[in-house]
């Protein structure tokens, strides 16, 4: 890929498309991307997955390690989601102190898994006050070609379906060698996914490539799962400068709950396997 | 004879994998496996070398990362470099350096990225293999490619290829770690480094024993830059 | 547009006979092409005893007496005369600074522009963003120069660019532009070229322009060693 940016002609000729709801790949406007997921990409991690969202490639490992419980929550697990935005998926990405997106990225994921309900951190309580399992997330992209956030947080939710607790020291603290068949403490009617809305003009797209992605104007960010049967919104995070409106935001929550299902159905099986 | 774990013979590499092309973006890419330990690494440029009082009016300059992801070890990783990884960064940039020539292209950095995605011992040395393949996937002009390993000597034996396990090995003489990188095809070395105990006598034997490792890394490294182009090639 | 790819499809005709280079192969960096005196090391190989040696991963040709490289992969590296595509990325006092997806700058100087321009109404006629064709007028240290002279070249106006890896540009052009020439006439577009892989179209309608870029990627992606032409028609047979 190239470092150079989006031409004016290029990015009026997208808005061109889109007004005749079409694409360079063939997507409509709101049609999602190839989606493809494998497990166990990362034998050393408690549970990893790579996701292939179109060009776009991310991997997330889960590591369980044990540590002293917050003053405010002490029989509950910890939590901790991060992205490095590795200078090999792209050449914006660069090296140093992590810049805004690394920051945001795993910030917005952090949330909507926090909130579905899907992770029940009370049972990663290991002695209360004293000792807690602590769940690193970690996100990598290998290749980055737009859609990073809805990636990035579908291979978090396969990650974490994906791991297995390791066995415990008399001292409670973690046994790498000693594998357990124990999963984690994840609900099993739920789990959320993220959808990210880019709009240019007046159109909204999902599933963007970097190309399309780099011609948007503004982007929104939804969480969203199912808890006994009903849809619920769990995150969501506006980003860049321009504005969405009221009309754009009904039409987000008429759609939301379709394009859920839609991923469900496409690897939901795989996400329960 | 020496007896491994892994039922290997003492100059048996692990099973080898690699693959070029396999990140769209960069402008060269391998992915190079021994065994459990996967290292993945990306090329770009020549492009802009910023900061401006780095470049080299004279030749372009060949800058390498490595690192680890934090779940590839058991006990994780913290983000970021480490100061293990900021020397096999190093160590790894003068290994791949002699068959890279940018002399034509001033100012410019040829940057070289490489992660360990999952380790069990000889990471450095495939990283090496990865970014060697990478450097010329990206259509970078080389000399001839870097083939790598590490010999080991567990008690008094000579090993090819330590695995994690033979790495830990504690009993009699204990275990030596020697990494070698060398240039296709000739008795030049790009990297040595040793850590443990070893004869002068077992130095030069080893030296031989790199000599028919290296030549079946460069076979696998060479059939994956020939079977494929960006992954997507037809012969 | 003629390349020097072009002219070495050409010259591939009159090969020595009895030659162990019949056919284009893959070679990689530091390997043996051929051995002997009868050749000459060409572009992307060095001389060694006996031995011609790749200097370059890509496709060994043999041109003459010449063995070559054709590169494969790898960064675009610019060449007088070459016609690139870039980007407005800023305006001095004196000219255009381009982007042109390369280590250096390119510079377009105001005396390119075809008509007088004031020097304070200078985004007038190219604003940043504004993508233009140029060909490469000289190099240095520093900076590559582009110039406006010649046909096609100036701001582009409507249509849209993208990128495909710069060494599979001579595959987009084809044997004296017969490749692009048949997509030109397939899909109806214009389209224009640079050797840096950043391809212009414009056509009739949003359909055809499509066409046109998925053609090209089409070519662009694979590594066929011959019969392009062929491949082509099929695919706009089928597309």
């Amino acid at each position: 890929m190239s470092s150079m940016k989006i031409s004016n002609v290029t990015k009026n000729s997208l808005e061109k498309m889109f007004s005749e709801n079409k694409r360079f790949d063939g997507r409509k406007l709101l049609d999602l991307n190839n989606l493809e997921i494998e497990y166990n990409v990362s034998k050393k991690a408690e549970g990893s997955a790579r996701v292939r969202l179109g060009k776009t490639e991310v991997i997330v490992g889960v590591k369980l390690g044990t540590g002293e419980p917050y003053p405010d929550s002490p029989d509950k697990g910890n939590l901790m989601v991060s992205a490095d935005l590795l200078p090999m998926a792209s050449p914006r990405f660069e090296s140093g102190p992590p810049k805004f997106n690394a920051i945001e990225l795993p910030r917005v994921i952090d949330r909507m898994i926090r909130e579905s309900g899907m992770l029940d951190l009370g049972k990663l309580c290991i002695k209360k006050g004293e000792r807690v399992w602590t769940l690193f997330i970690d996100i990598y992209p290998i290749n980055d070609d737009g859609s990073l956030i809805d990636a990035a947080g579908i291979a978090c939710i396969a990650a974490l379906k994906n791991a297995r607790l390791p066995g415990l020291t008399k001292d409670n603290f973690p046994d790498y060698d000693k594998k357990t068949d124990e999963r984690l403490p994840l609900s099993k009617e739920t789990y959320p996914l993220s959808f990210t809305f880019f709009k240019l003009g007046d159109k909204l797209i999902l599933h963007p490539t970097r190309e399309e992605e780099e011609s948007c104007d503004s982007r929104i960010t939804w969480g969203i799962s199912k808890w006994n049967k009903q849809y619920m919104i769990n995150s969501c995070q506006k980003g860049l400068e321009v504005t969405f409106n009221k009309k754009e935001i009904i039409g987000m929550m008429d759609l939301l709950p379709k394009k859920y299902d839609e991923i469900i159905k496409l690897i939901g099986e795989k996400l329960n396997e | 004879m020496v007896k491994r774990i892994s039922g290997r013979k003492a100059d048996e590499l692990r099973e080898m994998t690699a693959k070029v092309g396999v990140i769209p973006n960069a402008d060269g890419s391998a992915i190079f496996s021994f065994g459990e330990t996967i290292a993945i690494a990306a090329v770009y440029g020549p492009r802009q070398l910023h900061p401006q009082h780095m470049q080299d009016p004279s030749s372009g300059i060949l800058r390498v990362n490595y690192d680890l992801l934090s779940f590839s070890v058991s006990d994780r990783k913290r983000p970021g470099p480490s100061r293990r990884s900021r020397e096999i960064s190093k160590v790894t940039e003068m290994a791949l350096k002699p068959v890279v020539d940018i002399s034509e292209f001033p100012n410019t950095v040829v940057d070289v990225q490489i992660y360990i995605i999952q380790a069990d011992a000889g990471t450095r040395t495939a990283g090496i293999n990865a970014a060697s393949m990478a450097l010329a996937h990206a259509g970078i002009p080389m000399k001839g490619l870097i083939s790598s390993f590490a010999i080991g000597k567990i008690d008094k034996d000579l090993i090819v290829d330590v695995d994690k396990y033979e790495e830990d090995y504690k009993e009699g003489e204990g275990a030596t770690d020697f990494p070698i990188a060398k240039i296709s095809g000739t008795e030049n070395y790009t990297l040595l480094q040793l850590d443990g105990k070893m004869q002068p006598e077992l130095v030069k034997k080893s030296l031989d024993m790199a000599d028919k490792a290296c030549e079946e890394i460069y076979e696998i490294q060479k059939s994956a830059l020939k079977e494929i182009i960006n992954g997507d090639g037809e012969k | 547009m003629k390349n020097e790819i072009n002219e070495a499809h050409e010259a591939a005709n009159e090969k020595v006979s009895g030659s162990n280079l019949e056919e284009r192969k893959i070679v990689i960096p530091g390997e043996v092409i051929t051995s002997g005196d009868d050749f000459l090391p060409g572009e992307w190989t060095f001389r060694e005893d006996d031995n011609i040696i790749a200097n370059r991963y890509g496709l060994a040709e043999q041109v003459g007496r010449v063995i070559k490289i054709i590169p494969l992969s790898g960064a675009f590296t610019p060449r007088r005369n070459n016609v690139v595509l870039g980007r407005v990325t800023d305006i001095t006092h004196n000219g255009w600074l381009i982007d042109i997806d390369y280590a250096n700058k390119g510079f377009l100087p105001v005396a390119e522009s075809p008509r007088y321009i004031n020097k304070h109404e200078m985004d007038q006629y190219l604003a940043i963003g504004d993508l233009v064709s140029g060909k490469i007028w000289s190099i240095s240290g520093r900076g590559i120069d582009l110039s406006f002279k010649g046909k096609g070249l100036g701001k582009l106006e409507e249509g849209f660019a993208f990128r495909i890896t710069p060494s599979r540009v001579p595959r987009i052009i084809g044997r004296e532009g017969s490749m692009i020439n048949l997509i030109k006439e397939k899909t109806g577009c214009n389209i224009s070229v640079g050797q840096n892989g950043w391809i212009w179209v414009k056509g009739e309608n949003i359909d055809s322009e499509i066409r046109a870029r998925k053609s090209i990627e089409f070519i662009a992606d694979k590594v066929y060693i011959g019969g392009l032409t062929e491949k082509m028609e099929e695919w706009f047979e089928k597309n």
